[in-house]
């Protein structure tokens, strides 16, 4: 399946300035597996996104769609075909 | 703040930066312990040009041996059986200081807030706390601990590379057997808090202080901005004031906002938390403006550009 990323205005230095990624996934495949492909592909956006341990960042959401993976089942997250996700920097303080 | 601490190299004295594809700086995956901050990076022995250390929080030391493209976890000081009982600072767990000997690379003396001093004679095979004489009066035992002591900066003397100085939390003290065991310098006007300390580059036994009011107001006391030195290795000290704000000046200077350039007579710079950035070319004799209205000013660092 194909699963698309938005990826934020702040980080797109790290992927040669594109909005959006997409990736080939297995049928099944969780958060953490798009991220494992996103380490492949660009490491200097997905340690940005989780530290040296593969925990996400505390101050950045992953959405699948329209929902916080921290409402979900984390990075543990199942994707289904055409999710989409996007990575965004919380709001933090203001 | 968001994506976490990177490491960038330039080697074009900044214009251009360059992150490496894969992270510089990262823990070992059995640590289980991920990176928080870098506070501090360090140029390796004189003989070293590809030698760079990193202070970190939690509180650690890496090395790289190629220019700060990638560093390693120097083990001997991460399984020191200390480490489980360091205690955070105000600032967090943080190695803050790192100094390499001038002769002897091997010799190697790091800071940690609030762990104290520890030094290792083969570089960094082998760690020892190192705070002999420095009272720590906010511990509810000993006051002497072997270590548990919040070392804020430590400098070296630019004469002798056996003479230390160091800020403490509520203490000012000197080292003349290389960080072996210290003594409190004389104190300014009893105004012992503060957190940077700078060793003239190239005169012996002279250093600079900006002290605090103390721990509960962290700021210039009386509202009157002025960094103190020493030409007698700490035995008096001279209130330097010349172009410094004397009236309702509530200043910060934190540990790595103040730093000198290596020249005679000494350029010296330091940055406060309320965004402005003051400078000497005169061995702090005057002092101007150099820039204001900037976000608070966490380290300052100068360089020789022409």
């Amino acid at each position: 399946m194909e699963i698309r990323v938005r990826v934020p205005t702040a980080l797109r230095q790290t992927v040669g300035g594109r909005s959006v990624l997409a990736f080939d996934l297995v049928d099944g495949a969780t958060v953490d597996a798009l991220l494992d492909a996103v380490a492949a592909a660009h490491p200097a956006l997905e340690r940005r996104i989780r530290d040296e341990q593969g925990a996400l960042r505390p101050h950045v959401n992953v959405f699948v769609g329209d929902e916080d993976v921290r409402s979900l089942d984390g990075s543990g997250t199942v994707l289904q075909p055409d999710d989409e996700v996007s990575i965004v920097a919380a709001i933090s303080g203001g | 703040m968001h994506w976490g601490p990177i490491v960038r190299w330039s080697d074009d004295l900044g214009r251009t930066w360059t992150e490496e594809d894969r992270a510089a700086l990262a823990f070992p995956a059995d640590t289980e312990v991920s990176l928080a901050r870098i506070w501090q990076l360090a140029p390796g022995g004189n003989d070293e040009p590809d030698v760079v250390y990193a202070g970190v929080e939690p509180a650690a030391l890496f090395r790289s041996e190629d220019g700060g493209r990638s560093f390693s976890l120097v083990r001997a000081l991460w399984d020191h059986p200390h480490r489980g009982s360091w205690q955070p600072g105000g600032g967090g767990l943080c190695l803050h200081t790192v100094l390499v000997h001038p002769d002897d690379p091997e010799r190697l003396l790091v800071a940690v807030s609030a762990a104290g001093v520890y030094l290792s004679n083969d570089g960094g095979g082998s760690w020892r706390a190192s705070n002999a004489g420095i009272v720590a009066t906010f511990l509810p035992g000993s006051p002497t601990p072997e270590f548990g002591q919040c070392v804020h900066k430590v400098a070296r003397d630019a004469g002798d590379p056996e003479r230390l100085y160091l800020q403490h939390h509520d203490g000012i003290y000197r080292s003349d057997d290389g960080g072996g065991s210290w003594a409190p310098m004389a104190s300014i006007a009893g105004v012992d808090f503060g957190f940077p300390v700078v060793a003239h580059p190239t005169r012996p036994d002279t250093a600079y202080l900006f002290p605090l009011q103390g721990a509960e107001y962290r700021c210039n006391p009386d509202g009157r901005c002025v960094v103190w030195r020493t030409s007698d290795a700490g035995a008096s000290w001279s209130a330097l004031t010349d172009g410094l704000p004397q009236a309702d000046a509530h200043l910060t200077v934190l540990r790595d906002a103040f730093s000198t350039d290596g020249d005679d007579p000494a350029g010296l710079y330091f940055g406060t938390r309320s965004g402005e950035v003051y400078a000497s070319a005169d061995d702090g004799d005057s002092w101007q403006l150099l820039a204001a209205h900037l976000p608070p000013v966490l380290s300052v660092r100068a360089a020789p550009v022409a």
